[in-house]
């Protein structure tokens, strides 16, 4: 342990790291908080939106045009490729679903996950895919203060940024939009919601879309952190201890939760690691996010649960 | 025509309560069974087609009594109590990595090598242990965060069975296997044999879960279920409906566990426990139905075949397609036919079962 320096470091690296798991928890906030589903799905929306991205950018740019150009029309195309998708699964998967059991919508996400994964391979292909779209080079700062200084990675930096403008876009839509309003109703009662004339497939569809459009973001960092492939499924699995740390309703609990997360399984790997065995990373959010709901039930910014007979 | 009970009158409150009031499901159940423990063997003993192949009892029915165990244990939670868990996987490790442990014998306990059977049980046992001790949040949380909550038990006992090399004695290569499987001085090593004693131990256990669920314990978890804070105004203690769920839903699921790792796998690693796992038995009690041990049966028998038979499918029928390509067509026709069957009867096969059932008493006539 070389002091001080390294525990920033550690901590700077932890939180930044958090914050790229908000951004795959932020889409699960998005569909939960408009639809009430707990949508599994969201890892394979990942998958596709980035195989997409990465294939039709490889595309774009063997016709001869411009990087810039070409990574355009690329997000363009993926972002298509998920209004198709939230498209399907509104009309095939949820639609005729309407007004059943959370676990029931919980188990046909599942399905969704299971039909989109084997799309998403068959159509853009099974490999592990580079994507270079944000600097991957890192800085060194306060190098004055500590011996070696402090090292953060830009491509951090830029998941940082990409989750703020999202949760301000979010925020400024559920608050400040009628389509944010009718959102927030559905999410209530679907019933009481359709009764007052708010048309629930458009509506899903629109969250589906804008869950999509956060997948793609997540994607673009991820991929480019760790090349598009199929193994990009497994971070709904990370994303979910952030989702109910924060809280299942909360944007801002999301990045909140990811913060935890991120500072927590870091510093935990590096001092608690090292007296009980490697690896505890893979666990160490989950009980981290069970002794939090053990104090908190609803998450740390969820709304309260209120219960009546 | 054949399937109506005219004239079976019941006499007395214990005729009402039966499990198959009805006499036609009870010589059919008896012959099911008679069937299932005389018949198999001795087909298989005389080579009579389908059941001279190895394969089928091997690969296909014994996973299917395994898993079917399971299902019945994840459906006490789930179904009757209304405790969604994502750690049904965990709780099947801990039964193989416990009875593999008690089998072998702890000298730090100075526990010598027990027998089989106990052994089984006991993994059972600390599965339950393991249960009640996770299950402990579910006083608190609920709904969605209780399923990701569950989890935890799931990635910790992952992690610790890998990590951990006390688990598996210090094998080099993380994979452990399962000593000879003897009772009272029966060995058991042929298939056949495998499949009678898999088939007895999800008998006794699916009479005994029907036999719980229907009494004065399961109607405490269906009240819990059906909505808790209404049961515990009536007088249910919601602590001891809560846990004594989950100590008997992991007891069993234990017990399978360590019945898969012993009779189906024979040497296993961590990773044959993981969360597809638990994804699956999930999977198997809500296609089956929710709160019905036949739906348990129906569920995993459905999702234990569907891949079988989609992977052997385009060999069928001729088709040459690149083996990757099958993965990825599974994973869409699996994925597919499970919101299919979501969207069609969300009650799941048990469902469907009876509403056949209903026709058949009126068969064949219109009413």
């Amino acid at each position: 342990m070389a002091g001080f320096g390294s525990f920033l470091e550690v901590l700077i690296s932890g939180l930044l790291a958090g914050v790229l798991y908000s951004l795959v928890a932020l889409g699960y906030v998005l569909i939960y908080k408009a639809s009430g589903v707990f949508n599994y799905s969201q890892g394979a929306m990942v998958l596709l939106a980035g195989l997409a991205l990465v294939r039709a950018l490889g595309f774009f740019e063997s016709q001869g045009i411009p990087y810039a150009a070409a990574l355009v029309l690329a997000l363009l195309f993926a972002a298509a490729v998920m209004a198709l998708t939230a498209w399907i699964i509104e009309r095939f998967i949820l639609g005729p679903l309407v007004n059943q059991n959370e676990l029931t919508l919980f188990m046909s996400t599942i399905g969704a996950a299971f039909i989109l994964e084997g799309v998403a391979q068959m159509a853009f292909g099974s490999e592990v895919y580079p994507l270079r779209m944000f600097p991957k080079d890192a800085w060194i700062l306060g190098e004055a203060y500590f011996p070696g200084g402090i090292l953060i990675n830009k491509l951090d930096i830029w998941g940082g940024v990409i989750a703020a403008v999202l949760v301000a876009a979010i925020a400024l839509f559920f608050q400040r939009t009628k389509t944010g309003r009718a959102l927030r109703a559905v999410a209530d009662d679907h019933l009481a919601a359709q009764s007052v004339g708010i048309p629930i497939s458009w509506i899903w569809f629109v969250v589906w879309f804008a869950a999509g459009l956060v997948a793609l973001a997540a994607a673009s960092v991820w991929g480019t952190k760790l090349g598009v492939q199929f193994s990009i499924t497994f971070l709904a699995l990370k994303a979910l201890p952030v989702l109910i740390i924060g809280g299942f309703t909360s944007v801002p609990g999301a990045i909140a939760g990811g913060l935890i997360v991120g500072a927590g399984e870091k510093l935990a790997e590096i001092y608690l690691g090292a007296l009980i065995g490697g690896g505890i990373e893979y666990w160490f959010a989950y009980v981290l996010a069970l002794s939090v709901l053990m104090v908190r039930p609803q998450g740390l910014f969820g709304e309260r649960l209120i219960e009546r007979i | 025509m054949f399937y109506r009970e005219a004239g079976q009158f019941k006499t007395s409150y214990a005729a009402d309560m039966a499990i198959f009031p009805i006499r036609q499901d009870r010589i059919a159940m008896l012959l099911l069974l008679a069937f299932a423990f005389a018949g198999v063997p001795l087909l298989a003993a005389f080579h009579v087609p389908p059941f001279n192949s190895e394969y089928l009892l091997r690969a296909i029915i014994l996973p299917f009594l395994i898993l079917s165990l399971a299902a019945i244990g994840v459906n006490v939670l789930i179904g009757y109590c209304g405790q969604v868990s994502l750690g049904s996987g965990a709780f099947m490790a801990i039964g193989a990595y416990s009875a593999y442990k008690f089998n072998t014998g702890i000298p730090g306990l100075w526990l010598p090598p027990l027998p089989t059977l106990a052994s089984i049980l006991l993994g059972g046992l600390m599965a339950s242990i393991a249960g009640i001790v996770f299950g402990i949040p579910s006083l608190r949380i609920k709904g969605l965060y209780l399923s990701v909550a569950t989890l935890a038990a799931q990635f910790f006992f992952d992690w610790l069975f890998l990590r951990v090399k006390w688990f598996t004695n210090y094998a080099p290569s993380g994979s452990v296997s399962a000593p000879e499987l003897s009772f009272f001085g029966l060995t058991v090593a042929s298939p056949v044999e495998k499949y009678l004693l898999a088939l007895t131990f999800v008998c006794v256990f699916a009479l005994g879960a029907k036999n719980l669920a229907r009494g004065n314990l399961g109607r405490q978890w269906m009240a819990i279920r059906d909505m808790d804070i209404a049961a515990e105004l009536i007088g249910i203690r919601p602590l001891a409906a809560k846990l004594s769920a989950f100590a008997v839903s992991s007891f069993i699921i234990g017990v399978a566990g360590a019945l898969w790792a012993f009779v189906y796998l024979g040497s296993w690693e961590p990773l044959a426990f993981n969360i597809d796992r638990s994804l699956q038995l999930l999977f198997m009690v809500i296609i089956g139905g929710l709160g019905t041990i036949l739906g348990s049966f129906l569920g995993a028998a459905f999702i234990l075949l569907l891949p079988i038979a989609l992977s052997q499918l385009p060999a069928a029928v001729g088709l040459k397609i690149s083996t990757a390509t099958i993965t990825h067509l599974e994973f869409i026709i699996f994925g597919s036919l499970i919101c299919f069957l979501l969207i069609k009867e969300p009650l799941g096969f048990a469902r469907l079962w009876q509403i056949g059932k209903e026709k058949l008493r009126l068969w064949p006539f219109p009413y």
